[in-house]
């Protein structure tokens, strides 16, 4: 597989597949995101947090998009929306870290080390030659992109990124970057953190010298909210566009733990969302690079059937999301059901379809690779898509 | 140079400032290093032996914010002065200790004062009975609000506290039941807080604890195989009982203070990397009945915490201070500490909010791509400047050197005086192989022998050694 910078071009060439990863961390409400509100139940059970039935956007004759998800709703119009509808897994863990390290590493049972990402990343360029094959936008790296010697690189801030940037003197600078590179470069069994410290300087030093002209090549029309998702994806595009081989961009949408207060932390986290999408769609379009891009979003666990008064705890049965060109829109796997023998433990959405399914559907779909290995297995897989370019 | 009598190894008491503090200068190290080690400690866990910081006079600066504890960035700016100026350093290092694992954030709540108050209630009981440090935190506003309980009512539970309290705060994941964590919930209930007037027009107010009998669950609740109509004190008096408390909070400090060890998912999988040392935390919990002064205590005075040199990863905060530090800044109040924040957002750790009630991930997970590159251009940035007096005595220091000033002497000087750092031979070859590059420096010349020590004190602090404690 191609791994130089010139997978991504303008003009009709072969372009490599993209995954952009969008993780709502804090458990996304899945039942008031897609919502069954022809379902009586539904009200009975959230008479607080539950939207009123003239409120929603209906997608279908039995579920309706949250009414701030309007943006969503022109993508799925088009027929660019996958709902993966109660995926999850059995055992679901109520922790938010152990939930969030499961859909990271794909071992519900035990503790793993190696992200499903940075399997990915290791496949596609095995002797960690471009430092930028994996790009998180964030604080630090998520477990997902993270593997003892792979590389992926983590930006917080795209338009100033570089060592000793304040250093004037470009000779200078220049000198000590080489010295720098040297006490970088490890003695042999110096130990595994001191070794990943100097892969990770070398890296910098190398991914920086790619991303430096990122800022300026990019130009758009497109008009981002300025809240962190929206300028998130905004970062995505400046990359991917400027052709640096770049395969995986991970991002991360906080704050959807609202036990209490959840409906207007809801209700505003869901608008800038969908809005963000939105925008990140027509501006990878404007720069004809949206064929080769599949965004996924999820979450680490769904919440519980039953308002708690305010808000919702921890839960099971969440929902992702499939989004891009080459998707087929429409609804996957079945709705959990609500009648209540059918909850979990009586108060839990039954999860329907194993994530690992998702995982390797878009593993073997959309990026050509064998999905055993990475998820540990074999999942029934879905057919979301009208078209692949593997 | 004329080095002061000393009584302790000044690579030890280094060591022990960097840990149990948040690094120092050569003068400061040396004038610690005239007690004996378990002198030093029993200084150090005994704060009240020292005077406190003298900080408030930052509201002479900052006089409306620092009166109405509504700046977050002033008051993690005045934390950041604490940690540096202290004369009580380990009162500061366990604040941040426990506000790393009581995580209690601001992100939720968006209220300022609550989360001072939370900070100076764990600075308050940092090394106290365990029992205290837990009632006094399930009384805490700041943390009622952010894990539901004022949503935790006698009628309907909100079992977020119970919860966590004994996933994160106390005992780990697999020692309890989903019934403990309910009925532990239920316990809580009633533990709220008074409304605070609103935002506007006279900016925020303080919430109070205050216990609500009537939406307590008074009925009898059954909670690690033990029944009784117990309140939220019963509950922590029998968690603090636990050896799988005391192991765990061994563990947390385990990694703080000594070594790095995986975070805290992997635990109840993975053994401790020093079963004995943990072993030892354990029986101090133990025989002391969970006093925290006297744990903490037995760890620093141990030869597993003695002989753990460079074993952590410095978290974003002991990078930040120790940089500061060493470059005698901000030795007295001054503007710009609420910039500390920034600084800090960017390595990935916002003080008085952290990523989520789990803390931070620590050790390895602090360097990325992205938090190296701000970690060494800080590092450059505070320290590229020959005016700041901690730079000033770095140079003087290595003009003092005795003829002939050969590279490795004067990298040696350097080290020494970067709270003495170790590098490994490359990294020490690098240097002195600049040291010497240009020929000997000349120190008839004032600007080029500074312009030269001055490089070789940012190359030093690029260093991967410079990064580890």
């Amino acid at each position: 597989m191609a791994m130089n910078g010139n997978g991504n071009g303008t003009n009709g060439k072969h372009k490599d597949p993209v995954l952009v990863v969008i993780q709502l961390s804090g458990g996304n409400d899945f039942m008031n995101t897609v919502i069954p509100y022809t379902e009586g139940v539904y009200y009975d059970v959230r008479p607080l947090v539950g939207m009123p039935e003239d409120k929603v956007i209906p997608i279908t004759e039995k579920l309706a998009f949250h009414p701030n998800a309007g943006a969503l709703k022109e993508i799925w119009d088009e027929g660019k929306v996958a709902i993966i509808q109660g995926i999850g897994y059995e055992n679901s863990s109520r922790s938010h870290f152990r939930a969030m390290d499961i859909w990271h590493t794909c071992e519900p049972d035990t503790i793993a080390t190696e992200g499903w990402l940075a399997k990915v990343i290791r496949e596609m360029d095995p002797d960690g030659e471009n430092p930028v094959t994996a790009v998180n936008f964030g604080r630090g790296l998520p477990r997902a992109l993270a593997a003892p010697n792979v590389t992926a690189t983590s930006i917080g801030d795209l338009d100033n990124y570089g060592l000793m940037s304040s250093i004037e003197v470009t000779d200078e600078r220049d000198e000590n970057l080489e010295i720098f590179k040297r006490m970088y470069t490890p003695a042999v069994g110096s130990g595994l953190v001191m070794d990943y410290l100097g892969q990770t300087g070398r890296d910098v030093l190398k991914g920086a010298d790619m991303l430096s002209v990122a800022p300026q090549m990019y130009k758009s029309n497109v008009e981002y909210a300025d809240n962190p998702i929206a300028q998130a994806l905004r970062d995505v595009v400046r990359v991917h566009t400027a052709n640096l081989g770049t395969r995986i961009f991970y991002t991360n949408h906080l704050g959807y733990d609202h036990h209490a207060q959840e409906v207007p932390a809801h209700n505003k986290l869901i608008g800038e969302l969908s809005e963000a999408i939105r925008d990140f769609m027509q501006d990878l379009r404007d720069h004809d690079a949206a064929d080769e891009v599949t965004i996924l979003v999820f979450t680490e666990f769904g919440r519980r059937i039953k308002d708690n008064g305010s808000g919702t705890d921890h839960g099971s049965g969440g929902g992702a999301f499939l989004i891009g060109e080459h998707v087929k829109g429409g609804l996957y796997s079945e709705y959990p059901p609500l009648d209540r023998p059918s909850w979990l433990n009586d108060e839990d959405l039954r999860h329907t379809y194993d994530f690992r399914g998702m995982y390797g559907t878009i593993l073997e779909q959309w990026f050509g690779l064998d999905p055993v290995p990475i998820v540990g297995g074999s999942f029934e897989q879905l057919q979301p898509y009208e078209k692949t370019l593997v | 140079m004329v080095l002061a009598q000393t009584h302790t190894d000044l690579d030890l008491v280094a060591h022990l400032l960097r840990r149990a503090g948040f690094g120092a200068d050569q003068a400061e190290i040396e004038r610690y290093a005239e007690k004996s080690y378990d002198e030093i400690v029993d200084d150090l866990v005994h704060p009240e032996r020292f005077p406190q910081v003298e900080d408030d006079v930052l509201g002479r600066f900052y006089p409306h914010l620092a009166a109405n504890k509504d700046n977050g960035a002033v008051w993690n700016g005045r934390w950041m002065f604490r940690m540096v100026n202290t004369e009580r350093p380990l009162e500061e290092k366990m604040t941040l200790f426990w506000h790393g694992i009581l995580a209690t954030g601001w992100t939720k709540s968006e209220h300022t004062p609550s989360m001072v108050n939370h900070m100076q209630m764990l600075r308050d009981n940092c090394l106290a009975n365990f029992r205290t440090i837990l009632l006094e935190l399930s009384k805490d506003p700041a943390m009622i609000f952010w894990l539901d309980n004022n949503e935790n009512h006698g009628v309907s539970i909100n079992e977020n506290y119970g919860r966590e309290i004994l996933e994160l705060f106390s005992m780990g994941i697999g020692n309890y039941t989903e019934d403990d964590i309910k009925n532990a919930a239920r316990a809580f209930t009633g533990w709220t807080f008074t409304q605070p007037l609103p935002l506007y027009p006279f900016g925020h107010f303080e919430a109070e604890f205050v216990y609500r009998e009537e939406d307590h669950d008074a009925g009898e609740k059954e909670f690690l195989g033990q029944k009784g109509n117990f309140n939220g004190e019963d509950i922590i008096d029998i968690i603090a009982r636990q050896e799988a408390t005391a192991r765990f909070i061994a563990r947390h400090l385990y990694t703080f203070f000594v070594a790095d060890e995986p975070q805290v998912p992997a635990w109840s999988i993975q053994e401790p990397n020093d079963p004995e040392a943990i072993q030892i935390m354990v029986d101090a919990w133990m025989e002391s009945d969970a006093d925290i002064r006297h744990v903490v205590s037995t760890m620093l005075k141990s030869d597993f915490f003695k002989n753990a040199r460079m074993k952590r990863v410095k978290s974003p905060t002991n990078f930040v201070s120790n940089v500061v530090k060493i470059s005698g800044d901000y030795r007295e109040v001054d503007v710009g500490l609420e910039s500390f924040q920034g600084t800090l957002v960017a390595m990935g750790q916002t003080l008085m909010d952290p990523p989520s009630v789990e803390g931070w991930h620590t050790g390895k997970e602090w360097i990325d791509g992205g938090t190296l590159t701000e970690r060494v251009n800080f590092a450059i940035d505070t320290l590229n400047d020959a005016s700041k007096p901690g730079v000033r005595n770095i140079i003087e220091a290595v003009r003092d050197l005795d003829e002939p000033r050969t590279g490795e002497k004067v990298v040696e000087v350097v080290l020494q005086h970067l709270c003495r750092l170790v590098v490994d031979e490359a990294s020490f070859d690098a240097l002195v192989e600049h040291a010497y590059e240009g020929g000997d420096i000349d120190f008839e010349n004032e600007e080029e022998s500074e312009e030269r020590i001055l490089r070789l004190i940012t190359l030093a602090v690029s260093t991967r050694e410079f990064q580890f404690e």
